[in-house]
Order: structure tokens, then sequence, then C-alpha cells
């Protein structure tokens, strides 16, 4: 799919988001709201009662046919044969190196059908990297610009959404997703998100979704339900240790130095993969660079691309960093070598030429309440 | 939300001038660019500003900005309450949420800075 250079792609979203007096800005090519009411307010709704975001720009590829799992369980690190039909997976397209082309959701919806959903900058990359793999006896189709993508975050999501559907939330599991109608409109409902907090994403028709997002707003009213941006989506996966491609991981870093060894399978079942010969000795024996999280301890906000030091030498850089809406923290995300990195380690982040103390804390900064 | 008692700069600070002192904020056009204020950091009382020279910087969630000095002068007050409640910014920037206030050194500096209507103007090019 080519599309124009320069030129802001839009969701289906777009004239609703402007209408609700969203503040707009580019990401990834896309032009798309970065906040409503105020990125502080529509983190705590989403950590208190629930938000609604336009995910749409996410990219979505069709894996289709007999030779589809056998194709996965070799371009990807977690073992999709563990899926059940209408179960979904967090995993990674890793490179020989063990680095990810990108970080992705396969979802089974038969046992030779499935479908990736991948981020939104990568889309145009990761097809042609996938199609470079050489899909064998199964299609690989980009269907990005056929669906919406919604997602109804927070504790009050499962509550609100029950008004608009007949599908039964409470028997859609963590991972898991449903298809049936919602608000009439024919929806995959995935028990999935990007907030660490309880949730749904809806995948829609394109032509549905303004609509749909009415519907959802209008039920949710009464529940604190309100529009959030990808401020808020940033600053809530944050503090649920969510990474973001591009920032906490890439091209230059291992799933394991990134801290996703858990979705690097290694078990027999699994077969040969790209970066298994790496990424299984660093899985077994430990990889010389690790993801940590950090909180400031002198006052200051860690932002992105500050430098960070262990004593005097500069050992990297802040991949993520801000200040925790929640939690009222300012935190962030580093990599460390891998034997300076215990919770309690001292560094240092540079900000503006200035040293501020920071030290090593467990992650995740934020875990939900148990229900 | 352009009061007329104020000058301001294209960097979206405000003076306001009392007597040989000069009371100094970023503007509401700044602290709504800006968002949810988180962090302010201001300088030592005593310093000697220049025109135009960083004089502190104002965090959002989302941005760093750097404050600008609007006229050369040594700073007399800061608002250190401020510094603990940065949000006051986003919600009383012409008022609580002033932030030093300076010693006017050069009052030719301040014929130089913009009245209320043409920084709305100056605003309302930028926003085109």
């Amino acid at each position: 799919m080519e599309h124009p250079a320069g030129a802001l792609r839009k969701t289906p979203l777009n004239d609703v988001h402007r209408e609700s007096g969203a503040r707009m800005v580019p990401f990834g090519g896309w032009d798309m709201p970065v906040e409503y009411s105020g990125l502080i307010a529509e983190h705590q709704a989403v950590r208190q009662a629930a938000g609604l975001f336009d995910v749409s720009h996410m990219g979505e590829f069709e894996v289709e046919g007999p030779g589809a799992l056998a194709f996965l369980q070799r371009v990807t690190s977690n073992n999709v044969a563990k899926l059940v039909d209408r179960q979904a997976q967090y995993s990674a397209l890793p490179m020989p190196s063990g680095a990810p082309v990108d970080d992705v959701i396969v979802y089974r919806r038969a046992v030779d059908r499935y479908l990736l959903v991948v981020n939104a900058a990568n889309i145009d990359k990761d097809f042609a990297w996938l199609r470079a793999q050489g899909p064998r006896d199964c299609s690989l189709v980009n269907r990005s610009d056929d669906f919406a993508l919604l997602a109804l975050q927070g504790p009050r999501a499962a509550a609100i959404l029950q008004k608009l559907t007949a599908v039964e939330l409470a028997g859609v599991g963590y991972y898991h997703f449903a298809v049936g109608d919602v608000a009439g409109v024919p929806a995959s409902l995935s028990r999935t998100g990007y907030t660490g907090e309880d949730g749904f994403e809806l995948m829609v028709a394109p032509d549905a979704a303004a609509g749909l997002w009415r519907r959802l707003m209008e039920a949710g009213r009464d529940e604190g339900l309100v529009p959030a941006g990808l401020g808020a989506r940033d600053t809530l996966r944050l503090e649920a240790r969510m990474l973001l491609y591009g920032n906490d991981m890439d091209e230059g870093t291992t799933l394991v130095e990134a801290g996703l060894g858990w979705i690097v399978a290694t078990d027999e079942a699994k077969g040969d993969f790209l970066g298994r010969s790496v990424l299984e000795p660093q899985k077994k024996g430990g990889a010389p660079r690790k993801l940590v999280g950090f909180e400031m301890v002198e006052r200051g906000i860690a932002r992105h691309g500050y430098p960070v030091l262990l004593g005097d030498r500069a050992v990297g850089t802040v991949t993520s960093g801000s200040y925790a809406p929640f939690l009222q923290k300012n935190i962030g995300l580093c990599y460390l070598p891998a034997d300076q990195a215990a919770v309690g380690t001292a560094i240092g982040v540079e900000v503006r030429g200035r040293r501020l103390e920071a030290r090593v804390v467990p992650t995740p900064f934020y875990k939900r309440p148990r229900a | 939300m352009y009061p007329e008692d104020l000058r301001y700069t294209k960097d979206h600070e405000w003076v306001r001038v009392e007597g040989d002192r000069g009371r100094v904020g970023i503007t509401d056009h700044a602290q709504k660019q800006l968002g949810d204020v988180v962090f302010l950091e201001l300088p030592a009382v005593g310093r000697q500003l220049k025109q135009h020279e960083t004089f502190g910087t104002v965090e959002s969630v989302k941005a760093v900005s750097e404050l600008f000095a609007p006229i050369t002068g040594e700073v007399l007050e800061a608002n250190a309450a401020l510094t603990q409640k940065p949000e006051k910014i986003n919600a009383d920037p012409y008022g609580e949420a002033w932030m030093i206030v300076l010693k006017v050194g050069s009052p030719a500096e301040l014929d130089g800075l913009m009245d209320a209507a043409a920084y709305r103007a100056f605003v309302e090019s930028e926003a085109r």
C-alpha cells in the first residue's frame, strides 16, 4: 500500500477528534489526538474509571493458509502453537541478531487463520520484512486500511462495553477475544490493551468507527468515561512498564536485553526461528545489558535521550522518561550493564547539563489492584 | 485572555510593570500549548539577567520549554511556592503563577515588547 510522502494520514475518527476538541499532533506519519481535556485528567480517568482511545493507526496483517502456523513459528519469537482459537499472544518479529523488527500481537482466528497487529510507524517495514521471509503455503495480506481499532480501557471498561453487546464479557479472558456485535456493529472484542488496566480493543470496519465511538461515549457517560489521547496512552503504558518500539527497544537491542525473554519460546515445540541462536543462550545465560526502571531521587524529569551515568561513566541514554501522573513520581527506563542493574543501584541522569540522582526500582512501576 | 496591563514577548512571556519592578510569567496561550505543567525551575534571587537570557525551565508531562527574560535586570523575587505547585501555571497564568520579579534595568526594552493587541495578533498569526 503506497501513501504519499509528507502528507499525514487520518484515521476514520479524525473528524470526531476535532469535534471533541482534541489537540492533534503528527505521530508516526498520522494525524493523531495527543490530548482532549488534559493529559493528567485522561490518565487518572483510565486508572479510576475508563478512557476511550483511537488506535486505528496500528497495522493489521492477515496470515492465512495451511502453512500459516509454520510461517509464524519461524518469524515470531513466541510459541504460536500454544494459542487456541480466539486467543491472542504478545510476540515480536526478531531479526537473526535477536533484535526485533517490531513487537506485535498475534491473534489466532482458526488454526490456519491469524491476524498480526503491528505498530503504526512500522507497517511498511514489517510487511516488507515478512514478505522477504518467504511465506509458504499461506497468504500474507496487509489489511491495515480495512480496520479501525478503538481501545476502551480502565476498571469500568467491561461494564460500559457490556451495555452495548450481547457477548458475555465475563467469559472473555485476558488476551482472548470474541466476535460479535457492539452497538449493532460487527466487531472483534479483544481483552488486551496498553495501559496496565483491564479493557478491550475493538476492531471494526472503518465506516462504523465514528458511530461506535459515539455510542461508547454515551454508554460510558455515567461511568466516568473520557476520550483519551496518545499522551495519556504513553504515560499509562510507561507506568505499567509496557515497552514502546523505537524508544525502549529497536533493531539494536535484543529481546532478552529488553526484558522480553518471556516472549522468547525456547521449548522443543517452537522449532527454529529467526534470532533463536542468539536469544536462546541469552535467555539461559543472561544478556550483557538489561533494561531497567528508575525513579528520580533529585527533582527533575528524565526524558527520552538524556544521558545515563554510572559513577562518572556515560552508559547509555534514557529510553522512556516522564512524570508519572498516577504515581506522582518522575520515572524512566534505561539500559544498564547487566552486572550493575540491581534494584537500588544509584545512577545519574543528565538533565540540561546537570547530573541528577536516580535509582533503579522494581518494575512495573504500577500494577493494578486485583479485583 | 490577553490582559491589557501587560507587555508580551514572542516567546510568550508577559511583564507587568510595577514602578521600577517587572513581574514576569508565561501567557495563557503558552500554558495551553504546554498542557499540564508538572515542573518549574526558577533562578536564584540576586541573579543578573540579560534580555532574552534563559532564566528557567517549565515542563509539562509531554514538553520541555525554556523561559526567557523579557527584559534585562536583577532577580528581586522568585516564586518558590510556584515551584512546589507548578500546576497553578495552568490555572492562573497571569495571577498566582507569576514566576520572577526583575528590577527594570533598561526601561527602553519595555517599549520594544508587544502590547495586548499586538500579542493577540502575533498568536493568531502563529496559529495560521
